[in-house]
């Protein structure tokens, strides 16, 4: 299995486990027969009700000043997130992003417990909770690295310790809080799932200045980011420090976590960080194109996401955003023009239908070639004979099924003409490919022979496995060295007898 | 004949630089991981202007040693000069070639900009990669015959022309030392004869190259110098010397069947020339 692949499938996965994950944050409210949950809210609010079309056309044309707002900050920071998960994605730190977000969460709580300490009713402030937050979260990257520094255990295990920890000792610290008079109506539980209806103009202006230094950072470190992404021991050995490059990318994660608390939410915002820099993947294989990409397509998801769920009131935006980034990847993961499948598909098809192609006619060639005189011009002599499909049956190991269907194949793309029921002639241009492929075949055996040492009796089927990716500089030279041996032929003779003689198609009979 | 007169030109300007200096000398060096030793007590001086084999089985520390020498392990105890002086103060004069495993090659990066990755100590913090660093690279990637793929993304490029591309990479430094970490493995016969090629140059420019291998076949017909590795080091010194029987029998312990295999070439190595 391909990193590519196994990126793939994690991406895939971390799309399934937020759908599930958004599918219960919608159903939550509307479950009503969970015994804990108090049956306090009307029931009509609990109804999931088509917008208007004067709602749709309001919230298409941004005339809310609230949906503006959101709209703006999160297609910010959805761009940032996308930004500096390319990194991630490349230096293979995307669990990194787990880690940091569930690490926020008992910073959030202990910044509220002691701005409430400071100032009654104070623990509310935005930016000490954030500060809380990215502390805590660079504290729970530094648990980590210095696990990993110290001690035997592996990477998967560290992670998974430090983040289930972090979020285990925010969770009793939330209970605290809860006691609190004042930390029961916070509102703390928000930075979980996150609330973006809540967004106001200064929080916009936090995203928005902390998207443009990550992406002053990212633009400066680009060059340094990449080489340590790509081979962090030849970085290491050029000097640059290693560590503190990790370090500061890490860094970046935790800010872009920090500012994404407050709208998707801390279970959440890896999403807005892994998904974009694995969808723009299928689309580029240069890093300025994909991370680009990246930020596109976390930022138009985003906004999506926002325009969608302010259509519906009952959607909350995190979930939603999601949502629409996984959207984006599956379509990236089919449509992709780079690794998407369908282009993998096509170009396999299209690989496959040439390699048919060629076979069929060198069959046709070899089994004309005994009846043409070498030193009449061969593709005139080829159009004049006709020949059915049970004479080529011996030529190659292939079924009679499978022979009728190249035959038609080639037939449809004009490459041989029915002349009389089953009976196959080729055409000037059949001709001119086949002489073209038995030319570079044999070339090709002729290589594997001067150069790879391969016993004639055997280079048929070697050759046959290569010879339709022959590039181009590889047949020049073979070429030479043809035109050095055999200076009076345009095709070279086979090097080992053919397998079947003209005439003896009763072997057929035998199989 | 050009060259050679340049070839001479800088070997005495080393000369004059660090008189007496070895371009890599290690004293007394051990390196362990989890308080487990990899290699013993290692005291080797590399000679200037030759091509050296690290020669050992599987776990003797080969990489280990060219890992510490970069200080990408850290060391039990022991002290590594390069040029008289520390690495970190040699850096520029070092290039290194790490083993082609060691990365991801489906990081999406087209050869050239690989390449153009051994210049970025030069262009520094922060400064994007100009064009005249292109053209270096461009430059580097032609004496290893992959000029035709210096656009290509790297996952599309075969074994062989990825080691290349390391190699051309560490080229661009023009450095006076070279560490390659097995650079032949798992190359193709044509790939093989480009490396060759380039080690014979350096050399020929009085550069002095350490290259991990592992073909025992070809060490005597690639090599000057040898150094026989296993946890400790076993011997070292001109390979007509060093690279016998005994020594490797010293190095490899019971594999009898590959010194045999071994032995009877060398004989006929020494007996054709």
């Amino acid at each position: 299995m391909s990193s590519v692949e196994k990126r793939i499938g994690f991406a895939l996965l971390v799309a399934v486990i937020y759908l599930g994950n958004a599918a219960s944050c919608i159903a939550e409210p509307l479950d009503h027969s969970h015994s804990t949950r108090p049956p306090a809210r009307s029931l009509s609010r609990d109804r999931l009700e088509w917008p208007a079309l004067s709602d749709v056309k309001r919230t298409l044309l941004l005339r809310d000043y609230n949906t503006r707002i959101v709209a703006i900050g999160t297609t910010m920071l959805g761009a940032a997130a996308g930004i500096v998960g390319v990194f991630m994605l490349l230096r293979k730190r995307s669990l990194i992003g787990d880690v940091v977000s569930h690490s926020t969460w008992p910073g959030i709580a202990i910044a509220f417990l002691v701005m409430e300490r400071i100032k009654t009713d104070g623990g509310k402030w935005l930016p000490g909770l954030l500060v809380g937050a990215l502390l805590a979260g660079v504290a729970g990257i530094l648990c980590t690295k210095l696990i990993l520094r110290y001690t035997r255990i592996k990477e998967d295990a560290a992670l998974a310790i430090v983040l289930s920890v972090f979020f285990g000792a925010g969770m009793s610290l939330f209970k605290a809080v809860q006691y609190i008079p004042s930390g029961s109506q916070a509102g703390l539980n928000h930075f979980i799932l996150g609330k973006t209806a809540s967004m106001v103009s200064a929080d916009v202006w936090i995203i928005g200045e902390a998207s443009l230094a990550i992406l002053i950072v990212i633009g400066l470190l680009f060059k340094e980011f990449s080489l340590l992404s790509f081979d962090d021991k030849f970085a290491s050995s050029q000097g640059w420090p290693v560590f503190r490059l990790d370090l500061s990318l890490m860094l970046l994660v935790a800010g872009v976590t920090v500012i994404g608390l407050q709208s998707v939410g801390l279970l959440l915002v890896v999403a807005m960080l892994i998904t974009p820099a694995a969808a723009a993947r299928f689309w580029s294989d240069r890093l300025g194109r994909t991370t680009a990409i990246a930020a596109c397509l976390g930022g138009s998801g985003a906004f999506c996401g926002v325009l969608l769920s302010a259509m519906f009131p009952r959607l909350a935006a995190g979930p939603v955003i999601v949502l629409t980034g996984a959207l984006f990847f599956i379509i990236s993961l089919f449509l992709g023009v780079r690794r998407g499948v369908i282009v993998r598909i096509v170009t396999h098809r299209r690989l496959k239908t040439a390699v048919g192609r060629q076979h069929i006619l060198r069959a046709l060639f070899e089994y004309l070639e005994p009846h043409c005189d070498p030193a009449a011009p061969m593709s005139s002599q080829l159009v004049n004979h006709i020949v059915s499909a049970n004479e080529l049956l011996p030529m190659r190991s292939w079924t009679l099924k499978r022979l009728r269907h190249l035959l038609r194949t080639a037939e449809k793309s004009n490459f041989i003409a029915v002349v009389r029921e089953g009976g196959y002639r080729m055409t000037n241009r059949g001709a001119e490919l086949a002489h073209r492929v038995v030319r570079n075949h044999r070339l090709w055996e002729l290589y594997l022979i001067e150069h790879a040492d391969i016993a004639p009796s055997h280079v048929d089927r070697d050759a046959d496995d290569i010879e339709h990716l022959l590039a181009a500089d590889i047949v020049e030279s073979l070429e030479r060295l043809l035109s050095e041996r055999y200076p009076h032929m345009t095709v070279p003779p086979s090097p080992h007898a053919i397998d079947s003689a003209p005439g003896s198609t009763i072997r057929q009979s035998t199989s | 004949m050009i060259r050679s007169v340049l070839a001479q030109q800088s070997r005495s300007k080393i000369e004059n630089e660090h008189p007496a200096s070895s371009p890599l000398s290690i004293h007394d060096m051990t390196v362990a991981y989890h308080r487990k030793p990899v290699i013993w007590d290692i005291d080797y001086t590399a000679p200037l202007g030759k091509l050296v084999a690290i020669v050992g089985p599987n776990g003797a520390g080969k990489s280990t040693l060219i890992n510490a020498v970069l200080d990408l392990v850290p060391k039990a105890s022991g002290e590594v000069r390069v040029f008289g002086e520390e690495y970190r103060k040699q850096r520029d004069r070092v290039g290194y070639v790490p083993q082609r495993e060691s990365v991801d090659w489906d990081f999406p990066v087209n050869a050239l900009n690989v390449v153009a990755m051994g210049l970025y100590r030069k262009i520094g913090w922060c400064f994007p990669v100009m064009r005249r660093h292109r053209q270096t690279a461009m430059e580097a990637l032609d004496r290893v015959g992959m000029a035709d793929y210096a656009k290509r993304q790297i996952s599309q490029l075969s074994g062989g022309q990825q080691q290349r591309v390391f190699l051309a990479r560490a080229l661009v430094q023009d450095a006076d030392l070279y560490l390659m970490d097995e650079p032949f493995a798992g190359v193709d016969a044509s790939t093989e004869r480009a490396i060759v090629e380039i080690l014979r140059e350096l050399r020929e420019r009085g550069r002095t190259t350490l290259v991990v291998h592992h073909d025992l076949q070809t060490v005597t017909e690639y090599f000057d110098h040898v150094m026989l590795l296993n946890m400790r080091l076993v011997a070292t010194g001109p390979t007509s010397e060093v690279f016998t029987r005994e020594n490797l029998r010293k190095t490899y312990g019971g594999k009898l069947a590959l010194l045999d295999q071994v032995g009877h070439k060398m004989t006929l190595g020494e007996s054709g020339g």
